[in-house]
């Protein structure tokens, strides 16, 4: 049995004394895509963060693949495509091309050069979601779900085992959120990429995840879909914290 | 019209002195743009002007032989990282650093004015530039400090563009930011010093942000920015010293006047050929 991608033990973590994660006992195991759901201010986002190394729990454990935090030095097995892809400067006059190619900026490391080997890794993460066409224009010309898949390659582009994305379909029209989860799907079952997507949109990831976990200030729930389907409106008020309709998808 | 700049060897300095800060100062200016600093370009012209006025100072009290060109760096390198430090402490605030910066600087310009007995043509010179005022070694100093500028920026080109374009992304991917943003500000700070001769105090930060505002309407990709950026910068030196000798005029006025020229002529390039760029691109074939 493989070690988990993360596993967090007895996570504390407070912000101006106000505690955003409580108790939190948690594991991604490999080769999940995990859908975590949960309320605005619910400490999705918090989490994330414990987990890219960019904020330091109060209290208890985090391991990446197996390694303390503190000791773990690969990040470039950590995609992360953030909230920001879609809010991003874009004024910045990037290429594609040259957005996917800082995908490998710490890859490679300081004082070494990009190579025609990197350059022909960033064409093929480029062809991956489907972009190939745009390669040299700006992004910023780009639709938001071209946009979108832009920064998933630019996460691709260094082969990682672990893709975090927070809230990425949030402006993406519908038409294109399909595509998205296609794209995830191959990533997924073909490539064997572990997913972890924060989303709020509750109807969409329970058809596409395999695992479900609600956050909010504490773990609320993990489990598969089909048992997060069962759970009643009693239930999900308790988690969101008021009252809440279970709006049925039919497909 | 070249001959003259060619035959007399203060001409000369100055001419090629400009043409190496057409090159650094839209280089530095691009990524200064992008990450939306143009002002601090201005708040270290006038801590420059303050590091210059310093120096006259001491020369004229002390005789104490201070190239203005060194103390001008000094003062200017050290503001970059004062400005550095204020833009941690008031992290809610970033942009309070300028003002605080830009008058600091013009507060100490005028109190080492005052000391060395007030205005004189020199002073004038560093105001809006001269094109007679570039040593030989004032030029080889230049020389030398784009040489390093440009290895610098060379060396951490993907680090600077990964950093200026997603921060965020950047610290995850392991960059240090704070290392290679204080790299970046103390190069801003040298690249202005070393401007400031030809172009003048008043003027600089307008060669590291005109070409590049130009630039930005037409290019494809941010290394066809940086070039075009060049270019543009290259441009306006060269008719900006030109015209300025033959008018004797400052040339700090003339060069900024051409980069306007130059903007307006990209903006009205760009009017012509948006908006059916956009439309084939966001509607076309998927």
């Amino acid at each position: 049995m493989k070690d988990p991608v993360v596993s967090m033990k007895n996570i504390h973590y407070a912000y101006e004394k106000k505690a955003i994660l409580h108790d939190i006992h948690f594991e991604i195991p490999q080769g999940v895509f995990m859908g975590m759901l949960g309320p605005n201010g619910g400490g999705k986002t918090t989490l994330i963060k414990l987990i890219l190394g960019l904020s330091k729990p109060d209290n208890g454990s985090i391991h990446l693949f197996g390694q303390p935090i503190d000791k773990f030095r690969d990040w470039s097995k950590i995609g992360f495509v953030s909230q920001k892809a879609n809010t991003f400067n874009k004024g910045f006059p990037a290429t594609v091309f040259e957005v996917v190619s800082m995908g490998l900026t710490g890859k490679i490391g300081y004082l070494k050069l990009f190579t025609r080997k990197h350059k022909s890794k960033v064409l093929q993460s480029i062809d991956q979601v489907g972009m190939t066409d745009y390669a040299y224009e700006n992004v910023g010309n780009l639709s938001g779900g071209q946009q979108q898949r832009v920064f998933i390659a630019r996460a691709l582009v260094n082969d990682p085992e672990l893709l975090i994305l927070d809230e990425p379909t949030v402006g993406v029209d519908q038409e294109n959120v399909q595509r998205f989860y296609d794209l995830l799907h191959q990533l997924n079952d073909e490539h064997h990429i572990t997913l972890l997507l924060v989303t709020h949109d509750t109807g969409t990831i329970t058809e596409h995840a395999t695992d479900i976990v609600c956050l909010n200030k504490t773990l609320h729930f993990h489990g598969e879909p089909d048992e997060y389907q069962t759970l009643t409106n009693k239930d999900l008020s308790k988690f969101y914290g008021h009252p809440v309709n279970i709006v049925t998808h039919d497909h | 019209m070249l001959a003259d700049f060619l035959e007399y060897d203060f001409l000369r300095h100055t001419f090629l002195t400009g043409l190496l800060i057409g090159i650094i100062a839209p280089l530095l200016g691009t990524f200064i743009v992008v990450r939306r600093l143009s002002l601090i370009a201005d708040a270290l012209s006038h801590v420059t002007l303050a590091g210059i006025a310093f120096g006259l100072f001491m020369d004229k009290k002390f005789a104490l032989g201070i190239a203005p060109l060194y103390s001008g760096m000094g003062f200017s390198v050290l503001g970059s990282i004062f400005i550095e430090q204020l833009r941690g402490v008031y992290k809610a605030y970033q942009e309070l650093a300028i003002p605080i910066i830009l008058s600091g600087g013009v507060g100490l310009s005028v109190i080492f004015i005052a000391l060395a007995d007030g205005f004189n043509t020199e002073l004038f010179n560093y105001l809006f530039g001269s094109v007679s005022a570039v040593s030989q070694m004032d030029f080889y100093s230049i020389l030398g400090i784009s040489i390093i500028i440009i290895l610098l920026i060379g060396l951490f080109y993907k680090e600077l563009v990964t950093l200026s374009f997603d921060e965020e992304h950047a610290v995850v991917s392991g960059i240090h930011s704070k290392q290679i943003h204080l790299l970046f500000i103390v190069l801003t700070a040298l690249v202005i010093a070393a401007s400031i001769r030809v172009v003048g105090v008043l003027l600089v930060s307008s060669l590291m942000t005109l070409p590049v505002a130009a630039s930005m309407r037409i290019a494809r990709g941010f290394k066809q920015m940086i070039a075009f950026s060049i270019v543009f910068g290259e441009l306006a030196v060269i008719i900006g010293l030109i015209t300025g000798y033959y008018f004797s005029i400052p040339p700090g006025g003339t060069i900024v006047v051409v980069s306007i020229i130059i903007l307006l002529l990209s903006i009205g390039m760009k009017r012509f050929s948006y908006t059916s760029r956009k439309r084939r691109l966001t509607h076309g074939t998927e």
